[in-house]
């Protein structure tokens, strides 16, 4: 009886998840009359625009990652080892960004940050960009601050500072060359999700009038009826292979420490 | 566990330069997170010229801002619940139900992969599935004789928006709730057994209160999640359906409000919901870890 049950929410929830995919990848297909093709993503892949701002996307969030690992990592490593009182604060910071919508933090951005303002990002399309990329580090925030600090846990960072210090090394060294390939696992986690996260936003490039991968979709969504399925058939492409990679690097994390 | 017990504190004679180190996050922080927030909720509170005033907030207790919140937290109530049941019994048929073990990996791979496909794309795949010549609509219709349209359901509405919002409800449900039903120990309910209690009653007086903490936490979180959803329910319905995010946006790009402050305000007004509903995720998380060790 409690089988019975048990399959039957299974199966449910199979159907509930894999029509949509079904459907999307179905009506991507279609765009030819009366039989299957690959037209959609011909077109797709053939628009200057998609290149365009598929290219811009995927540079933002390589500049997002870089940006962020290079804030994320020294200050969890510093926090773990000289502050360690300030963690639970640190943390809850972090966390904001899961409570403030991304519109309002956008919103803020626009105000604070317009051409009459003492800092006038919007102002520019480079300055613009910018911001852009600092957005996407705030909305990125919580995962890679997580990651990052789980992965310091499994590490005795007081330990190998001192053991780096006694030989010589200086922060610089530490940071890149004990701390860093120690935590790069979570590192590259947090790094997948962000890629994941950026490639498809919406809201913050949108309301910035940036050239994104998220608004041309939505663009496209308006005004056409086939390639925005294979769009989104690209997409779910992209996230499972982010998600896919985070889970190929942390088992081979999993198998490492035998080894060591 | 780290530094945090190395003995005695040496006394403070030099000067306290640790904080130096967090002095980029703490810039970083503020001036992208807690300012641009801190602006948004101080002009919720100001006037045009900056004086203070409360007008913007009463503003909000107008019947369309109003009915955009209404509809916005039924939309959220609604997508959180449903995700809560769905992936409450999806995740128990899996770690209680005896379902073959292999099919766990897979389960929560998947559920990591839907609970980040929300946005344009997933309203796409919607469209392609229950739009009005969706994939599934068409089969009911040209199959088994059953009409969407004519039965009065459209995607861009309220159980449309819900439904397709369930698509990243449920594996963050999944997600949360699986470890905690893992936490269950097979000791309480072998003690119930013992005690002479049914499968019922074990569910009802022992697992259940132990789990209702995390249930009505992850209930608030997903309550959140669904109400600052922006891309798909813009991608979805244009602007045909009035929720907060979409006025919100449409306000941003071209103040139809006719008021920057009351902007302001609309924003302030979503800030203090998710806010609510993470502080009650975060106290009821607070509470049912005490039991999950």
């Amino acid at each position: 009886m409690r089988k019975i049950w048990a399959w039957g929410a299974l199966l449910f929830g199979i159907l509930y998840f894999t029509l949509p995919l079904i459907g999307m990848t179905n009506f991507s297909l279609k765009m030819r009359r009366g039989e299957y093709s690959f037209d959609a993503y011909a077109k797709v892949f053939g628009d200057p625009r998609f290149q365009e701002t598929f290219t811009y996307s995927v540079a933002q969030a390589l500049f997002t990652i870089a940006f962020g690992v290079l804030l994320v990592v020294p200050t969890a490593y510093w926090v773990r080892l000289k502050l360690p009182r300030l963690r639970p604060y640190i943390e809850f910071i972090t966390l904001l960004p899961l409570v403030i919508p991304a519109i309002v933090i956008v919103f803020g951005y626009i105000r604070l940050y317009n051409t009459s303002s003492w800092l006038p990002l919007t102002g520019s399309a480079f300055g613009t960009d910018i911001l852009l990329m600092f957005g996407y580090a705030t909305l990125a925030l919580p995962y890679m601050y997580r990651a990052v600090d789980t992965g310091l846990r499994t590490i005795d960072v007081a330990t190998l500072t001192e053991a780096a210090q006694s030989l010589g090394a200086g922060w610089a060294t530490i940071l890149a060359r004990i701390i860093l390939p120690n935590v790069l696992v979570a590192v590259l986690s947090g790094a997948f999700l962000t890629f994941a996260i950026v490639i498809g936003e919406f809201t913050m490039a949108a309301l910035l009038n940036k050239p994104a991968f998220g608004p041309y979709m939505q663009l496209l969504g308006a005004n056409r009826a086939y390639e925005p399925a294979a769009l989104a058939v690209i997409a779910f492409g992209i996230t499972w292979g982010c998600l896919g990679l985070i889970q190929l690097v942390s088992r081979f994390q999993k198998s490492a420490p035998p080894k060591a | 566990m780290s530094s945090a017990h190395t003995g005695a504190r040496p006394p403070a004679r030099r000067l306290p330069l640790h904080w130096l180190g967090i002095l980029p996050f703490t810039a970083f922080v503020t001036l992208f997170l807690l300012l641009p927030t801190m602006k948004i909720v101080v002009g919720a509170f100001q006037t045009a010229d900056g004086s203070f005033t409360l007008d913007n907030i009463y503003g909000l207790f107008t019947p369309s801002i109003l009915a955009a919140y209404w509809i916005s937290i039924k939309i959220s109530i609604a997508s959180a619940l449903l995700g809560c049941l769905t992936g409450f019994a999806v995740s128990s048929a899996v770690v209680f139900g005896g379902l073959p073990k292999w099919i766990r990996g897979p389960l929560l791979t998947f559920s990591g992969v839907a609970s980040n496909f929300a946005g344009v794309p997933l309203a796409f795949a919607f469209l392609a599935t229950l739009g009005p010549v969706g994939i599934l609509s068409v089969f009911l219709r040209s199959e088994l004789g059953v009409d969407l349209r004519a039965l009065g359901f459209n995607l861009l509405s309220f159980w449309g928006l819900t439904i397709t919002y369930l698509f990243f409800q449920i594996p963050l449900m999944i997600l949360i709730i699986t470890p905690a039903l893992d936490g269950l120990k097979r000791e309480w309910r072998e003690a119930a057994a013992i005690l002479g209690a049914t499968g019922l009653q074990y569910w009802r007086m022992v697992a259940f209160p132990i789990l209702l903490p995390s249930i009505l936490g992850t209930l608030a979180l997903l309550f959140a999640n669904a109400f600052g959803a922006v891309a798909t329910a813009i991608a979805l319905t244009g602007s045909s359906l009035s929720i907060v995010p979409i006025l919100l946006f449409a306000q941003i790009r071209g103040d139809v409000l006719g008021n920057p402050h009351l902007g302001y305000a609309l924003a302030f007004g979503m800030i203090v919901v998710t806010g609510i509903a993470n502080a009650i995720y975060i106290w009821l998380r607070a509470r049912s870890e005490r039991w999950l060790k």
